[in-house]
């Protein structure tokens, strides 16, 4: 069975309450149709369960598969150092046709970012360890393609359709102890 | 179904030499003096982003980094290979365990003689050439490569006690 490793902690991001019974963790790439079509299946779900549920993003480029998807997720990390994480994470995933470096900066700007600085992080790749890190950290939990999923710390090998994501995640809270507050 | 036994810990890998590509082999022997993943999988082309050889391909540098080779091994023909690898920009080589058909595969236990492919199914060999780590997955499951990785870890940390 495999685990995640290392655990939620305060440098990831977060949507949903920290004190929430669920955690669903989805290691991704912005390039990835797979995970494109997981996008708004995620988004209902967290409509669904409100406050019940916590959803974390890591970052997991398939760079060989996917040319794009390096700066992606560094635009991602690079507006997430601008508080605006979940806003480009959503804005990349409905522009998944348009990842072009440029594309990207107008992304940031349409977001009311400082696109600049946007730019310039690309270029220096301030983002890319971070990105790196998120990567490592799946593949030593098992990530072992993309979209992968866990849920409360154990990898999710069903069906990610609406309805059968939705039950695991039911399940998973019923069985569930209130996880310990992020320190 | 059939039910397969892969060769476990301990055991010496037996040899082989198989084609890379069309016109080249590669003998285990010869790969002496590093570890080596062999990763037996059923078949070319399987769908694009939970592709297990795609996955290896992204994480050969943390493979790299334990100075392991990895080589992937299906029952198809170096052509059938040489397409997929293009396709895929996959850069490790890939052998075909075609003639006589799976004999490789059967000689580490991970054959399914009724379906005509081989086990999904992971091997970590040490640079003596002795297998470390087995693992046959459910045939739908992609693996992933966290097994690989600390059986690689725990073959340089023994290294470095000795």
């Amino acid at each position: 069975m495999s685990r995640l490793a290392p655990p939620v902690s305060d440098s990831d991001h977060r949507a949903g309450p920290d004190g929430a019974r669920v955690t669903l963790v989805e290691y991704g790439d912005y390039e990835c149709p797979h995970c494109g079509r997981a996008y708004p299946i995620v988004r209902e779900v967290q409509g669904r369960m409100a406050r019940r549920l916590r959803f974390v993003f890591r970052n997991f480029p398939l760079s060989e598969a996917h040319p794009h998807a390096e700066h992606a997720a560094e635009t991602a990390e690079a507006a997430g150092a601008q508080d605006k994480f979940w806003e480009m994470h959503d804005a990349l995933y409905e522009h998944q046709e348009t990842l072009e470096d440029p594309d990207l900066v107008r992304l940031a700007k349409k977001l009311g970012l400082d696109a600049i600085r946007v730019e310039q992080d690309l270029a220096a790749g301030t983002h890319a360890d971070r990105v790196r890190q998120d990567f490592r950290s799946g593949v030593r939990s098992g990530v072992n393609g993309t979209p992968t999923f866990f849920i409360n710390g154990i990898r999710y090998d069903g069906s990610w359709d609406l309805d059968t994501l939705l039950d695991a995640l039911e399940e998973a809270g019923e069985k569930a102890v209130p996880p310990a507050r992020v320190g | 179904m059939t039910a397969t036994s892969a060769l476990p810990a301990g055991t010496a890998a037996p040899d082989f030499s198989l084609p890379s590509t069309p016109d080249q082999k590669v003998r285990l022997s010869e790969l002496r003096g590093r570890p080596v993943i062999l990763a037996f999988y059923p078949a070319d082309w399987s769908p694009v982003c939970g592709d297990q050889m795609a996955l290896y391909n992204e994480v050969r540098a943390e493979f790299t980094r334990f100075g392991a080779q990895i080589l992937g091994i299906s029952v198809d023909g170096a052509w059938c290979h040489a397409a997929f690898a293009r396709d895929r920009k996959l850069h490790f080589p890939l052998l075909a365990d075609f003639e006589p058909k799976g004999e490789v595969a059967r000689r580490y236990g991970v054959y399914r003689a009724g379906d005509g492919f081989c086990e999904r199914s992971l091997f970590v060999i040490d640079s003596d050439g002795i297998i470390r780590w087995s693992y046959v997955s459910p045939i739908g499951v992609n693996p992933g490569a966290d097994g690989i990785l600390a059986a690689l870890e725990k073959l340089s940390a023994g290294k470095e006690k000795r």
